[in-house]
C-alpha cells in the first residue's frame, strides 16, 4: 500500500505513512483487532510529531454530531469533527466550546488527546473538564465506555493521553451557553513583561480570557513589552447576536523564501503591532474568530516559516520564580536572536485530571522558532532543561525535540500513565513517533 | 414539504448533495447497503437541518429489491418528489477483463441495475403527478470507450443514453431528467488511484448538481471543464484514438 508524506503543523518533521480511513465503528474495531501498531490522526494541528507515526488511522471520516440536548447543552459527537464545524452547529444556538485552542481546524479527538487549554484555563481549566463521558476502541478491539464512574483511570489517562490508550470513537462534552458571539475585550499595552503578567494575575477574577502578546524580541528596558488582552463574552445587542463565522480564507500560496523572515523583519514587525495600538487602553467588541482564531483567516499560514518548517515552543512553569525563570528565558531567545514574531503568554489554574496534562499552576509562554539548522534544536533542548529543573514543563502537542530525560522530570505522573497504558494497550499497539521519542510505552 | 430519495448514500457525492438538500429543506430517505452505517451522518444531518432523514435498506444486486421499491418507499417513509442515483462501482478493468464476476458486477451495478431502478422511479414520478425529477450520476468515462476503464465506461455510457430517452420521455411531464457526469472526484472510490488530475472535491460537484438541477439543466459536466476535455477527446478521430494510451 502506498504511502503519503505527512506532517504536523510546524512541518517538522516529516513521516511516511500509510493511512487508512475507516468510516464507521466496525472499520476502526477491525484496524484495532488488525494488531498493527498504529495512531489515530486528526486534522495534523499539533506541532510536532504527536500526530505522526508510519502507520496512521485518519479519524476525518467520523465526523458527526450524534446527539445534542439542548437543555443541558450536552453534545455527543464523533471525535473526527473540526471545531469549526461544532462552532457551525452551537454558536447559532447559543452554546459554544467550553475550551477551545488558537485554532478552530482541529479535531475533537485530538483536542481531547492534548486535553488542550484555552485563554480561560486559569478559570476554568482544561478541555477534559467538560468531556463527561469518551467512547473508545481498546487494542483488543473491545468498545468500551469511559467516565469519571466506568474505567476512570482508563478516562484520566485518555485526556491528554495523545492517542496511545485506545481509539477514541466519540465523545460527550458540556458546551457553554452564550447570549452573543462576541467577546468584549479591554487591551492594554504594557511597558514591559512584569507587568503584563501583574495585569493577568491582578484581573483573573474580572475577565474569564486573558492572554498576552509579548514582544521577545525587544532588546534592554523594552524586554517583554506586551499587548494584554483580557476579555468577557458580551451579552446580546445588535440585529445578529450569534453571527456565525465565515469560511473564508486568504491563502499563504506557497512556502516563503527563508529570507523574508530574519531577524530584522520580524523586529519591524513586533514594532508595528506593537505601536498599532497608540493608547494604553482600548475597549472594544470583537466577534469570537479574530479574537480566538485569529491565524484562522490565513489558510496555511506555517508556510511563512519556509519549507524546512517550525518548531514551537511552549512551556509552563510555577508562579513561584516564574517571573525571574521567564525573564532569563526571554533574554537568552533576545540574545539568540532566533525568536519568533510574537509570544504568546496566559496564565495556569490548578492542574487537571488528565493525568499527562500539560498545566500547571503558573506562566504559560508559546513561541514560534524557524527552522535554520541545528543550532536552534540544541539552544531549545537547553531551555529545555532549565524549565525541568524549575519544576516547569514543556507541552506535548506542540514538541518535537524533547528527550526522553527531560520528559521524565517535567511529568511526574509519567510512571501512573505507563501502568494504566499497560494494562489496556499490553502489546502497545497505540504508538506515535512522539511516544517513540520519548519512551511513552 | 418535498422528499428526496437517494440511491448509494454511501458514496462521497451522495453525502455532500444530501447536506446541501437538506439544508434546502428537503426531507431524505437514504439508501444502500449496510444502511445502518449510516446512522451517524443521518443523526449529524437531523441534529443541523432539523429535516426528517431515514434509512433503507437497499442492494441493486439483489434480486426483488428493485420492483415496487418506490411503492415501498412511499408507502413507509412518505411520497417523494426527486430520486437520485449516485451509486456506482468503479471496479478494476484489468481483472474484469479475465474475471467474468468482475465484470458482470460492474455492467449490473452501473447500468442494468441502474436502468432498472431509474425505470422504476420515472415510472413512479409519472403516475404520482405533479413536479419531479430524476438526478442521475454518470461519468465522463462514458463519452468515449478507453482501454483503462471501457467496461466502466460502457456501462456509464449506457446509462447516459438511458437517462437521455428517459428524458425524452417525460418531456411532456412535469418531471426533469438530469445527467450528470463528473470528472475526478476526491472520494474513498478514487482514492489511492494513480493518473487522476484536476480533481473536484464533493461538495463542490454536489453544489454544481443542485444549482443545474434547479436550472433544469439537461446534462451537467462538473467541474465545468470537463465538457470541452469531453469534447476534444470525443473528436480525436477512431483511427488515432485506438493507438491512444489514455
Amino acid at each position: 500500500m502506498e504511502t503519503t508524506p505527512t506532517a504536523g503543523w510546524g512541518l517538522y518533521p516529516v513521516v511516511e505513512a500509510r493511512i487508512d480511513h475507516p468510516r464507521h465503528p466496525g472499520e476502526l474495531i477491525g484496524l484495532a483487532q488488525s494488531g498493527q501498531p498504529h495512531l489515530a490522526q486528526g486534522a495534523c494541528r499539533s506541532y510536532g510529531d504527536a500526530c505522526l507515526y508510519e502507520r496512521v488511522v485518519s479519524t476525518l471520516p467520523l465526523r458527526h454530531l450524534l446527539e445534542f440536548d439542548p437543555a443541558q447543552g450536552r453534545l455527543r459527537a464523533q471525535a473526527g469533527i473540526t471545531l469549526d464545524s461544532l462552532l457551525r452547529f452551537c454558536v447559532p444556538r447559543g452554546f459554544f466550546p467550553p475550551v477551545t485552542p488558537g485554532t478552530k481546524f482541529p479535531t475533537l479527538g485530538g483536542c481531547i488527546a492534548a486535553d488542550v487549554h484555552g485563554k480561560n484555563h486559569h478559570r476554568q481549566g482544561t478541555l477534559g473538564r467538560f468531556v463527561e463521558e469518551l467512547e473508545m476502541v481498546l487494542a483488543d478491539g473491545s468498545q468500551v465506555r469511559c467516565s469519571r464512574r466506568e474505567h476512570p483511570e482508563l478516562f484520566r489517562a485518555t485526556l491528554g493521553g495523545m492517542g496511545l490508550t485506545g481509539f477514541i470513537y466519540a465523545a460527550t462534552l458540556r458546551l457553554k451557553p452564550i447570549e452573543s458571539s462576541y467577546i468584549s475585550v479591554r487591551t492594554v499595552r504594557t511597558r514591559d513583561f512584569a507587568e503584563a503578567c501583574q495585569l493577568m494575575v491582578e484581573t483573573r477574577d474580572e475577565y474569564l480570557y486573558s492572554v498576552a502578546w509579548i514582544d521577545c524580541l525587544a532588546r534592554g528596558r523594552g524586554l517583554g513589552r506586551s499587548l494584554v488582552m483580557l476579555g468577557n463574552h458580551a451579552p446580546a445587542r445588535g440585529d445578529e447576536p450569534l453571527k456565525l463565522h465565515s469560511c473564508r480564507q486568504r491563502p499563504v500560496p506557497f512556502n516563503f523564501p527563508e529570507i523574508f523572515l530574519n531577524p530584522w523583519s520580524m523586529r519591524a514587525f513586533n514594532t508595528l503591532i506593537y505601536r498599532h495600538q497608540w493608547r494604553r487602553e482600548r475597549q472594544r467588541l470583537v466577534h469570537y474568530d479574530p479574537y480566538f482564531y485569529p491565524l484562522d483567516a490565513l489558510y496555511r499560514w506555517n508556510r511563512i516559516y519556509g519549507r524546512r518548517g517550525f518548531l514551537q515552543y511552549q512551556f509552563a512553569i510555577p508562579f513561584a520564580g516564574g517571573l525571574e525563570l521567564m525573564r532569563e528565558i526571554l533574554g537568552h531567545i533576545a540574545a539568540q536572536g532566533a525568536g519568533s514574531f510574537l509570544a504568546v503568554l496566559k496564565t495556569f489554574g490548578p492542574e487537571d485530571e488528565g493525568v499527562l496534562s500539560f498545566p500547571l499552576p503558573g506562566y504559560t509562554l508559546a513561541l514560534d522558532f524557524p527552522l535554520r539548522g541545528g543550532g536552534i534544536i540544541r539552544f531549545l533542548r537547553q531551555l529545555n532543561r532549565l524549565v525541568a529543573g524549575a519544576g516547569g514543563r514543556v507541552y506535548l502537542a506542540k514538541d518535537a525535540i524533547l528527550e526522553e530525560e527531560d520528559f521524565a522530570r517535567m511529568y511526574p505522573r509519567l510512571e501512573e500513565f505507563r501502568r494504566i497504558k499497560r494494562q489496556y494497550d499490553p502489546h502497545n499497539q497505540f504508538r506515535s513517533c512522539l511516544a517513540d521519542r520519548l519512551g511513552l510505552r | 414539504m418535498s422528499r428526496a430519495l437517494i440511491l448509494g448514500a454511501k458514496s462521497a457525492i451522495a453525502q455532500a448533495l444530501a447536506r446541501r438538500l437538506a439544508e434546502e429543506g428537503w426531507d431524505l430517505v437514504l439508501a444502500a447497503r449496510q444502511s445502518g452505517q449510516l446512522e451517524p451522518f443521518a443523526a449529524d444531518l437531523r441534529l443541523r437541518t432539523g429535516r426528517e432523514v431515514r434509512l433503507w435498506e437497499f442492494e441493486v444486486l439483489e434480486g426483488g429489491q428493485v420492483e415496487g421499491l418506490a411503492a415501498r418507499v412511499a408507502g413507509e417513509c412518505g411520497p417523494f418528489e426527486l430520486g437520485v442515483l449516485v451509486f456506482g462501482y468503479l471496479g478494476v478493468q484489468r481483472r474484469a477483463e479475465v474475471d467474468r464476476a468482475e465484470l458482470a458486477r460492474i455492467l449490473h451495478t452501473n447500468f442494468t441495475g441502474a436502468a432498472l431502478v431509474l425505470s422504476e422511479l420515472a415510472g413512479y414520478l409519472e403516475g404520482k403527478g405533479g413536479p419531479g425529477g430524476l438526478i442521475g450520476i454518470s461519468s465522463v468515462a462514458g463519452d468515449r470507450g478507453r482501454q483503462s476503464n471501457y467496461a466502466y465506461g460502457a456501462a456509464k455510457g449506457g446509462l447516459s443514453l438511458f437517462l437521455q430517452g428517459l428524458r425524452n420521455r417525460l418531456a411532456s411531464s412535469p418531471v426533469h431528467v438530469l445527467t450528470v457526469k463528473p470528472g475526478f472526484v476526491d472520494t474513498p472510490m478514487t482514492r489511492g488511484l494513480e493518473g487522476l488530475f484536476l480533481v473536484a472535491s464533493p461538495e463542490k460537484v454536489a453544489g454544481d448538481i443542485l444549482r443545474a438541477y434547479k436550472k433544469k439543466k439537461d446534462i451537467l459536466y462538473t467541474p465545468w471543464f470537463w465538457r470541452y476535455i469531453m469534447y476534444f477527446i470525443k473528436n480525436i478521430p477512431e483511427g488515432i484514438f485506438k493507438r491512444l494510451k489514455l
